[in-house]
């Protein structure tokens, strides 16, 4: 099954959106040299159009497809009415540079999230700013820089980061200016203390930690680590990317983290859009709570002004100097913090995935995100209990809310975790992250996820067990799978190495 | 309501099979000293109480449905397509992640790769990404990859005052660790409102590595590229240019004057104000800088059977194989938000994106011309402008903005005195293709009753 490119479906003249006429004169246009000739866009129906993208839609595997224990991704099922509330137009057709008063709901909104993401982590500040996890990363490391200079620390220009990390732990250390020192796990998963002992000095900066770590352990030292790095002057960061195995279980600032930033998409159940808009909050302790980036929303109690404006027609009757009376209430506005490292982007973050995450922690409740967390790590231990029998398990603990396994079947040596995550493919399932974290051999990072049912995981662990079986009678089923999918293996390496990054018309 | 789907019995079956007795023995790895803290949340609410509590606060709001909104400066009131919406809401598309698995998810990596040819074609240029976080994010990366590729050598940018405000914040939070020195916007020159690209190319050094400029320029202007890409290219630099893909449907893209790094704020293309975000940054470079690029890329392939399929390529760039050596920590795109570009721009089409960008230019021309002939107000006619253009008011914008909200019921313009001391009483206007002709009028009638 393929489907043509969109400009392949267009013919001349033809357009899917009407405009209307103008109603005002034509103004003279600027000179010729600045005016362009011609602009190759797609000529098609709206007909057209809609069936294209409803043929590419087919393609496509998510959440609301199939089983997606994609690991690290925290695959949830994406409630509706989200996507009903991020619509509501008095919310979001609203333009960032309104004058606050005209915006007091949203403003509100994002105040109750910065206080529920407060409540939940146990932080002092939250900042709604970065754009994704990697970004609330970006905004975390470069806090612990300016605490350090703030103080005059500046010969502090090491991070710790363990080896089981994300890669976008180095990544971003190294756009913040700090040196990486990798730390060796021990043999439980956890972060070697020894090997943290050793590297601890006055030149640490911090420590970047994502806990449970990447291998779904929660790092059984965490109070030992966090106690160890403070110690020496540094500063702890946490990836919170894992923060669904924690709601209601454990406060990552009690646990001694500084700053920690949060995925919404992840943690909160906002869809993932095939690769973003995502949002990455970050949390800081009292350490680090006026260094976040800015603006937030602030609240203070004040005299607000009646009928300031009717939002609800859009009538404001009474003249702004002379408003008839004044009632006490909250009013939000926002504001840099004191000591903040500074924008991250364009205005205030991503409001319009804010209004899902809130939507949810609202509909939870803390007795619903503990519920979350607690059906995350059963159904995690509940495959991997079972899982452990047919593939092997490094780490052989209790998991959280993940657990790695190794794609390797006995008595099928060509077998690698990539074949058999191409083969879950045709049981309809999406495949678990593979090849990470690198600490494990052939890897393949399973995260159930807690809206799955026992059925589905019961169907997951008949497809892994068939897969392995099939490998040991059948391996070329498993290398040359996927069989099912709308096209088999892609040539990878021809990708890279004879660049198409655009649609060319032929003989062009 | 939890969306969790266990029964009692289930969970019981599970928590035998995995050998323990109770739920909280999963949990014996925290420290018991801090298991399980109180979490104070409001009570949670049903559906339908959601439902009322968020119209709640949208009813606190006042949004662009209810008010002409002449305000812009970054974020622009569009008519949006309503096959936009649909085809973004195909759960198909906004349930799925980054496409690893590439079998599975042509959907999204053909809708990218048509993202990225449309906007080649709209910015001129050879090479698109799937998109960063936004227009700012974007210059940020632009700056790293300009350094990047000369080399570490350079270490100076230069950035040009008339870059929206809020980019040269974010381009120097990015930059903060790396001890570059960013020049060239410290304030307006001599020639505010208008841009002096001259003395810009002037600043440009041997050890600078771009110049980075926006047109239409933050205060409307539409700048003339020609001769610039040669300038700085003389001195070894990198032209980074700024741009409005709207007005790209009227003006010659920065890729026809040789711009090395196109980028923008795509929000204009299909995606709703938002209230600031989510939004997506476009971003298109010349072919040899592309395995410098940050962000993700979708290249054409075929699959085993030779059928044309898609993946994403050039991956060791990237966070997750270079870790620390990574062209950036991006990771997401703005998946969505491209897809909402994607199918605006094919929905819109050679003709559709050239009309809206002549409605707005006209409309805007209108207001200008007819704002300028009113007491009390002055407009520099001679500037050449796309749908922005500032006006010189005798009264403090502030001032005339609550009137026009109060006593009008209109959405002012962007007080450019809050980012420029020096253009204290100059306001922003924005006029689009949602400003009707009576609009206009009602603005330019109010505009001559507060100036009385």
């Amino acid at each position: 099954m393929t489907e043509p490119i969109i400009y392949e479906l267009g013919a001349p003249g033809r357009c899917a959106a009407r405009l209307p006429d103008l109603d005002v004169p034509r103004a003279e246009l600027p000179p010729a040299p600045l005016l362009r000739d011609d602009l190759n866009l797609p000529e098609v129906t709206e007909g057209d159009l809609m069936r294209h993208y409803v043929h590419l839609s087919q393609m496509n595997h998510g959440v609301d497809v199939g089983f997606y224990p994609l690991g690290s991704c925290t695959m949830k099922y994406n409630p509706k009415i989200n996507e009903d509330m991020a619509r509501l137009p008095g919310l979001v057709e609203t333009h960032p540079y309104q004058p606050e008063e005209t915006v007091q709901g949203n403003l509100r909104l994002m105040y109750e999230l910065q206080e529920a993401l407060k409540a939940i982590t146990g932080f002092t500040a939250v900042s709604l700013q970065p754009a994704a996890g990697a970004h609330g990363e970006l905004a975390g490391v470069l806090m612990i820089r300016n605490y350090h200079q703030s103080r005059g620390d500046t010969q502090r220009t090491l991070m710790l980061i363990p080896d089981s990390a994300h890669g976008t732990n180095p990544a971003t250390t190294a756009m913040a200016g700090f040196e990486m020192v990798e730390l060796k796990s021990d043999n439980r998963g956890n972060v070697d203390l020894d090997d943290l002992r050793a590297h601890l000095s006055d030149r640490v900066a911090g420590m970047m930690l994502t806990n449970p770590n990447t291998l779904g352990l929660f790092d059984e030292n965490i109070l030992e680590i966090t106690r160890l790095v403070h110690e020496a002057g540094g500063l702890m960061y946490g990836d919170g990317a894992n923060m669904n195995a924690l709601l209601g279980i454990t406060k990552p600032a009690e646990t001694g983290f500084d700053v920690m930033h949060l995925n919404l998409h992840k943690t909160f159940s906002t869809p993932h859009g095939g690769g973003g808009p995502g949002s990455g909050p970050v949390g800081a302790s009292p350490a680090l709570a006026e260094f976040v980036p800015g603006p937030i929303v602030y609240a203070e109690e004040a005299l607000i002004a009646e009928d300031e404006v009717d939002a609800e027609n859009g009538n404001g009757n009474n003249a702004a100097d002379s408003p008839s009376e004044y009632h006490r209430g909250t009013w939000y506005s926002l504001r840099m913090p004191p000591q903040s490292i500074g924008r991250l982007k364009s205005f205030y973050g991503h409001f319009g995935v804010m209004v899902r995450a809130y939507t949810y922690i609202r509909m939870l409740g803390a007795a619903g995100l503990l519920e979350v967390t607690e059906a995350a790590v059963l159904n995690a231990n509940y495959l991997q209990v079972i899982l452990k029998e047919v593939y092997p398990l490094s780490y052989d603990r209790t998991c959280m809310h993940e657990f790695v396994l190794r794609g390797e079947v006995e008595e099928a040596p060509d077998i690698r975790a990539l074949d058999i995550s191409k083969r879950l493919i045709d049981y309809g399932m999406h495949p678990p992250t593979n090849y990470f974290p690198l600490i494990v051999p052939e890897a393949l990072m399973i995260e159930p996820t807690e809206t799955e049912s026992k059925r589905t995981l019961d169907a997951f662990v008949d497809a892994m067990t068939k897969i392995a079986e099939e490998a040991r009678t059948n391996p070329e089923l498993l290398h040359e799978a996927p069989h099912k999918a709308p096209v088999t293996r892609l040539d990878e390496v021809r990708a890279a190495r004879n660049l198409i990054l655009r649609w060319q018309p032929d003989g062009e | 309501m939890t969306f969790v789907p266990h029964t009692e019995a289930e969970r019981r079956e599970m928590l035998a099979r995995i050998g323990v007795s109770e739920i909280e023995d999963l949990f014996q790895c925290i420290p018991a000293s801090h298991r399980f803290p109180t979490v104070e949340l409001p009570r949670p609410l049903s559906e339908l109480e959601i439902v009322r509590e968020m119209q709640h606060l949208a009813d606190d709001n006042l949004d662009v449905g209810h008010i002409p909104c002449f305000l812009g400066a970054g974020a622009y009131h569009h008519f949006v397509p309503a096959i936009v919406d649909h085809v973004i809401s195909r759960s198909e598309f906004y349930t799925a992640y980054t496409p690893y698995q590439a079998e599975i998810s042509q959907g999204t990596l053909q809708a990218i790769f048509e993202y990225q040819t449309m906007i080649c074609e709209l910015t001129g240029m050879a090479v698109s990404n799937a998109s960063h976080y936004d227009g700012a994010t974007a210059l940020a990366e632009a700056a790293i990859m300009a350094l990047s590729a000369t080399r570490g050598k350079r270490n100076r940018v230069v950035m040009a005052p008339t870059v929206h405000p809020e980019y040269r914040q974010v381009v120097r939070t990015y930059i903060q660790g790396m001890g570059v020195e960013l020049v060239g916007d410290e304030g307006l020159g001599s020639n505010a409102p208008r841009t002096d690209v001259e003395a810009l190319i002037e600043m440009v050094d041997e050890d600078t590595a771009c110049l980075m400029i926006q047109t239409p320029t933050f205060l409307g202007e539409i700048l003339d590229l020609e001769g610039v890409a040669e300038a700085v290219h003389a001195k070894g630099a990198i032209l980074v240019v700024v741009c409005n893909p709207i007005s790209l449907g009227l003006l010659k893209p920065p890729g026809a004057f040789d711009a090395d790094i196109v980028l923008g704020e795509g929000q204009a293309l299909g995606n709703g104000l938002n209230f600031g975000g989510p939004y997506l940054g476009f971003f298109a470079c010349q072919e040899k800088y592309v395995r410098r690029m940050a962000g993700r890329l979708v290249g054409e392939t075929v699959d085993t059977e030779g059928r044309r399929g898609y993946v994403l390529t050039l991956s060791t760039r990237e966070q997750h194989i270079r870790r620390e050596r990574a062209t950036s920590n991006i990771c997401t795109n703005q998946g969505l938000n491209a897809l909402a570009a994607a199918v605006y721009m094919a929905g819109l089409g050679r003709c559709g994106l050239a009309q809206v960008s002549q409605l707005c230019y006209h409309k805007a021309h209108h207001a200008a011309e007819a704002i300028s002939v009113l007491d009390g107000y002055h407009v520099d006619l001679t500037v050449p402008f796309f749908h922005e253009f500032v006006v010189r008011c005798e009264k403090p914008v502030a001032d005339i903005n609550r009137r026009l909200l109060y006593d009008y019921d209109l959405l002012g313009g962007y007080d450019l005195g809050q980012t420029y001391p020096e253009l204290a009483g100059h306001m922003l206007l924005c006029v689009t293709e949602m400003n009707t002709a009576d609009e206009i009028a009602q603005l330019v009638e109010a505009l001559e009753e507060i100036a009385r």
